[in-house]
């Protein structure tokens, strides 16, 4: 077959490959493997969501719905934002229905971006962010963030990045892949610096559920960031319904609006079976939603209790299912430390690096796996850092 | 009581979680959790820690009847007594107190029909104080105890995901 690389367009070509793809392969390959690689639920969507799903098939809801989504939906995720952030926005021009809170990065992203323009993102971070920015034409710019800060953004890092270009900054707390958190005071103190700045934030609140000592705190809820800021969520993690690809964003009604405009022309609306789950998770998913929350807090303990014993050092997520510990005492590099430990021991992991520079000497264990798996893991990593320290 | 409860719920899920597994998920000490637990098994909180076995994938082939009781309730002591005489069977495998159109509900298992209908006809039936019994044979076992029987438990995630 000839090469056809000449007609892919160069700013497709130049998006390096996501790091975990490349170990997606590698595990794919080894049999019997635990993986602890996972970045998603490990509980099946609750069975009265998928049940009212089927209901909604079995009665014929098989539709285009209106570009923003189906009404109802957007009054319960008004609402629920409401309880949740404590922020009121309309349902008719301030929220829209999207496939994932991916797609509402992406059209916020084009919605938003000239040429050139800088976006701020806090690393280590979920790997989508980079690239979505370039693909809008738009220069990605890495905020570095600290372990001893326990990975939340400080305000001098944000400072020292803002150039007469910078338009955007993205937050993404709970974070993927640190477990970390930002607490009202630490949101507070970059709000100053946002506003003087004009900067826009979109914030992706997708984990905002799994919090685990305090309740998610949103900066839009914040003096002067109403406005100027994205509040994106969806039911993937809350809800366990990755697959079902339902999200949603919601803000001012001019950027709500610009947004729509790419969605109207590029997606038209999200399915209509996912809108349909959606609207009877938000309006009866609540109590499972909790005990989901609870269990996948009692695996915290014992993935970041088990690490820290073992000698691969991470503070206490706060948030989302993962703890991002330090495998320095090991002196290997994160993406030989999960080689080697696939290869010898079976465990996947993700290497940190995945998630950016700053990642690096770091690997992310998602405890949303049983406990048994869990405890299997650890005693095998145990065994592999006793091996080769 | 709140962390009792959480004991509880967390054997009642899983029996061989150890204290200091639960210790950890918990943020308790493990000597707590391990009084707390001989506590609740003296107190008979705690009756006993069992395997749910689905018989269907082994070799036996016995039966189980859920059957139907309507008794005499006696004067001071209610249903308990002729509850009492019958759960102390070994073939019964549960006993319940109904509200409704019956009495005592009676789950009972032998290795065959036969020996199921020969307890209900020989030994069950004639008690003094029972008056009839509905006899419903079990087919299958479709879910138990909040566990379903023979689903597919495998993980269907990638194994590695962003």
């Amino acid at each position: 077959m000839n090469s056809m690389q000449k007609y892919v367009a160069e700013t497709v070509q130049s998006l390096k490959p996501s790091g975990i793809r490349k170990f997606f392969d590698l595990v794919s390959q080894t049999e019997g493997v635990i993986s602890l690689g996972v970045g998603e639920p490990d509980f099946v969507t609750p069975w009265h969501i998928r049940e009212a799903c089927l209901y909604s098939l079995e009665n014929g809801y098989t539709m285009y719905t209106s570009n923003l989504g189906l009404p109802e939906l957007r009054e319960e995720i008004s609402n629920y934002e409401k309880r949740a952030i404590g922020v009121e926005y309309s349902a008719q021009d301030q929220t829209l229905v999207t496939v994932g809170v991916s797609e509402a990065i992406d059209i916020a992203l084009r919605a938003l971006l000239e040429q050139g323009d800088e976006v701020l993102i806090p690393e280590p971070c979920y790997v989508s962010y980079a690239p979505g920015v370039l693909l809008a034409f738009g220069k990605p710019v890495a905020l570095s963030c600290f372990e001893e800060d326990q990975y939340r953004l400080r305000p001098q890092e944000l400072a020292a990045k803002i150039t007469p270009r910078t338009k955007v900054l993205i937050l993404a707390y709970p974070n993927n892949p640190t477990g970390a958190i930002m607490e009202k005071e630490d949101l507070e103190a970059l709000t100053e610096i946002i506003i003087k700045n004009d900067l826009i934030v979109i914030s992706d609140e997708i984990y905002a559920e799994l919090s685990y000592n305090t309740t998610h705190c949103s900066i839009a809820a914040l003096p002067g960031m109403y406005d100027r800021t994205i509040v994106m969520n969806g039911f993937s993690k809350a809800f366990a319904m990755t697959g079902w690809r339902i999200g949603y964003a919601c803000g001012h009604p001019d950027l709500i609006g610009a947004m729509t405009k790419i969605h109207q022309y590029t997606i038209m609306c999200a399915p209509i079976m996912a809108q349909k789950a959606a609207i009877e998770a938000l309006r009866h998913g609540e109590t499972e939603m909790r005990k989901m929350v609870a269990d996948y807090n009692y695996r915290r303990k014992l993935m970041y209790n088990g690490l820290n014993e073992i000698g691969l050092t991470c503070f206490e997520p706060q948030g989302a299912f993962y703890c991002f510990p330090s495998i320095k005492i090991t002196g290997m590099s994160c993406e030989d430390f999960s080689e080697k430990l696939l290869f010898e021991e079976k465990v996947a992991v993700v290497p940190g690096n995945a998630f950016g520079e700053s990642g690096e000497g770091h690997i992310r264990c998602c405890y949303a796996a049983s406990v048994k798996n869990i405890e299997a893991a650890l005693e095998k990593i145990n065994a592999f850092v006793n091996r080769h320290c | 009581m709140d962390i009792e409860k959480r004991i509880l719920e967390m054997l009642e899920n899983d029996a061989r979680l150890s204290a200091k597994t639960i210790a950890t998920m918990l943020d308790a000490d493990e000597k707590f959790v391990e009084d707390t637990i001989a506590r609740l098994e003296r107190e008979k909180t705690i009756l006993g820690y069992r395997a749910l076995v689905n018989w269907e994938n082994t070799e036996w082939e016995g039966v189980t009847a859920m059957i139907e009781v309507k008794v005499s309730p006696e004067r001071e002591v209610g249903f308990n007594s002729i509850a009492e005489r019958i759960y102390r069977f070994p073939e019964v495998r549960s006993v319940y107190l109904m509200s409704g159109g019956f009495d005592l509900t009676v789950i009972v298992e032998g290795n065959s029909l036969k020996d199921v209908a020969h307890f209900v006809t020989h030994k069950l039936s004639p008690l003094d104080k029972v008056q009839s019994t509905v006899s419903h044979f079990i087919l299958k076992r479709y879910k138990e105890d909040h566990v379903i029987f023979g689903e597919n438990e495998e993980d269907k995630r990638l194994v590695v995901s962003p």
